[in-house]
């Protein structure tokens, strides 16, 4: 399968400028004791778009996402999603400006059951304030509509059967499939997924991509880290290389395997990756 | 041994007004711990503010009482306010450590001489009950559940503690299955993911806190109308540390674990209290007690009633580590 350049016309350059860019990152730098694990000059997020972002283990991935979702500090920089700044605010304020992300290492929460995993992400609950917690007939009707929403998801994400399990009881590929769906709960412009794959058997790894191209259909922009060649490949409508920290490289797929700063990054650290056969 | 006496004086100590600020003390732990996850130790804090709120002001500024109830709930929120701005934004243990330094700080206070004008000190206040006594519609003698006696007050106490834990219980399971509750738990599990779901973490730490603290105050305010005096010395952090025998006994997030849990915590350490103490008594027309003085005597059986009783509980846990009323499944998936 390959990517049709033609309906990607961006500069294959490392920062290059996007119109209508729904994510602008510039300066951030974050760094731990002396190591510098972010330091992204400017870079921008296409809207509508999946956007792949690859990079050997460490080279920052993570700690972007944590940096732009507001669940860690950057030393420097500024961002702006949608044309708003977003330094400085809150993580659930971040969610709840549509950009939602999850988690590399599973989040979900074990002694609640997958349905109310589910439930929790809904927004603008009526029943979520004290008061008008305590009389159900305020926030039932809303708690229906949620649970049908939650119920078509969980049935997209072949985990309907489970409902009523305690999260805890998934398999680690489920944990997967669970938090990805459950951030679709919020409703989000922009999805973050750090590593939505790892651990996810073939067979479903094939639904799990036709549903995130379902998202991109639905006016979503999707922004993915992942270490599956094969699946960046697959998906990707641009891919973003980050290594040491910072963006070494930007393009479609053809561009980015053929460049040698990004051989050069990834055999640094990974004699055995394959970055796809480039045709 | 006077075996009806032994068990009629148990079960009284289980059901009593005493139990019900046990009970009500550990719902609101419960709120903290159990649905929240938050690590909160200093509950005995709670139920001292809520003590002294009640008796200061009607003792020693003869307020109307319904003006120290309402003292009783704003001060208790104002404790939850203060631990909540120092330490809900760090790290969890920290919760731990200042709370357990506050409500020690606040018995000391208490008990020292220096506030003693107003405290009371170590003795304490009396006197700031009589606004129950004129409202209770029981006859002062009372009434004898089997061979244990209840005075007019007592029962008064007794029955409306219990019609007033019903109301806090019933509020407590209203809120804790609305989503309300689940953004609660969600924070126990994980708060990072609530975050990342558009929940605001904080805001529902504070509330928990207040709620939890303020049902804790009330239990205070049972615990010295029982007693007929407010002293510092109840107020220990042992106070907390049963508190969380008694849920972890209940059943950790259940609105049973801590009525359930305070019945068989106060149930097994009376019996063996009394048991113990009739077991070594000695009268004037039967000088031997039943068991042997080489072994225990009237002067040591009060401390092994909480080596007993502490054997019973542990056993307890160990056989039934959910609780009496906790979820098997759950306890699976006990990760921290
Ligand atoms: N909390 C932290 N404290 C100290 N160092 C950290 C912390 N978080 C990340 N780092 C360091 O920052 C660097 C980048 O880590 P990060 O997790 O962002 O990498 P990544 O690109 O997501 O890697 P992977 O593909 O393995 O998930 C690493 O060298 C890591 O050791
Ligand atoms: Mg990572």
């Amino acid at each position: 399968m390959s990517t049709d350049t033609s309906a990607v016309p961006f500069e294959s350059v490392p920062g290059s400028q996007k119109p209508d860019a729904i994510l602008v990152v510039d300066n951030v730098t974050r760094s731990f004791g002396g190591l510098t694990a972010v330091n992204v000059a400017h870079l921008e997020i296409p809207r509508h778009r999946i956007t792949a972002l690859i990079g050997p283990n460490g080279a920052g991935k993570t700690t972007l996402f944590n940096l732009l979702t507001g669940f860690d500090e950057p030393d420097t920089g500024k961002w702006k999603f949608n044309g708003l700044s977003l330094g400085g605010v809150a993580a659930h304020k971040v969610a709840r400006r549509g950009m939602v992300r999850t988690f590399q290492l599973t989040k979900a929460l074990s002694r609640m059951t997958i349905l109310d995993n589910m439930r929790l992400g809904a927004r603008d609950q009526r029943g979520e304030s004290v008061w008008r917690g305590i009389i159900r007939p305020i926030w039932a009707s809303q708690e229906q509509d949620i649970t049908q929403k939650a119920e078509d998801l969980l049935e997209r994400f072949n985990l309907a059967h489970m409902r009523d399990e305690l999260a805890g009881s998934l398999s680690g590929g489920q944990r997967k499939l669970l938090e990805m769906a459950r951030a679709l709960m919020v409703e989000p412009e922009m999805v973050m997924l750090d590593e939505p794959m790892a651990g996810v058997n073939p067979a479903l790894k094939q639904s799990l991509l036709q549903h995130i191209k379902v998202l991109r259909d639905e006016g979503r922009t999707v922004l993915f880290v992942e270490h599956d060649m094969d699946m960046v490949r697959e998906i990707s409508d641009w891919i973003i290389v980050m290594a040491q920290g910072e963006v070494i490289a930007e393009g479609t797929f053809e561009d980015v395997g053929s460049n040698s700063a990004v051989v050069d990054a990834y055999l640094g650290s990974h004699h055995d990756v394959d970055l796809g056969d480039h045709t | 041994m006077n075996w009806g006496l032994i068990l009629s004086n148990s079960v009284y100590t289980a059901i009593s007004a005493n139990a019900i600020a046990y009970m009500l003390v550990a719902t609101g732990l419960n709120v903290h711990f159990g649905y929240t996850g938050l690590l909160n130790f200093g509950q005995a804090g709670f139920a001292a503010i809520g003590a002294y709120s009640l008796s200061i002001p009607i003792s020693r500024f003869n307020w109307p009482w319904p003006c120290a109830v309402l003292l009783v709930i704003v001060s208790a929120i104002g404790l939850a306010l203060l631990l909540g701005f120092t330490t809900l934004r760090l790290r969890a243990d920290y919760l731990a450590i200042v709370t357990i330094a506050v409500a020690e700080i606040i018995r000391l206070s208490l008990n020292s001489v220096r506030f003693t004008w107003l405290t009371g000190g170590n003795d304490g206040l009396q006197g700031f009950t009589s606004f129950m006594e004129k409202i209770n519609p029981f006859p002062q003698q009372g009434i004898w559940l089997w061979k244990q006696k209840i005075d007019g007050y007592r029962l008064w106490l007794l029955v409306s503690g219990w019609v007033l834990l019903m109301v806090v219980a019933t509020l407590v399971y209203l809120l804790m299955r609305s989503p309300w509750g689940r953004v609660l738990r969600s924070i126990r599990e994980d708060e990072d993911a609530a975050r990342s779901l558009g929940k605001n973490v904080f805001a529902y730490k504070l509330q928990s806190l207040m709620i939890g603290g303020a049902i804790g105050a009330i239990g205070g305010v049972w615990l010295v109308l029982d007693k007929q005096s407010s002293q510092p010395g109840d107020f220990a952090t042992t106070f907390t540390f049963f508190s969380y025998t008694i849920i972890i006994l209940g059943g950790v997030a259940r609105v049973k674990g801590p009525v359930i849990g305070t019945m068989i915590f106060l149930f097994v350490i009376q019996l063996v209290d009394i048991s113990l103490q009739q077991a070594t008594k000695t009268t004037p027309s039967d000088p031997s007690p039943v068991l042997p003085t080489w072994l225990i005597d009237q002067n040591n059986y009060a401390q092994l009633r909480f080596m007993v009783a502490g054997f019973a509980l542990a056993a307890l846990v160990v056989f039934r580590p959910q609780g009496i009323f906790g979820d098997k499944r759950e306890q699976a998936f006990d990760v921290h």
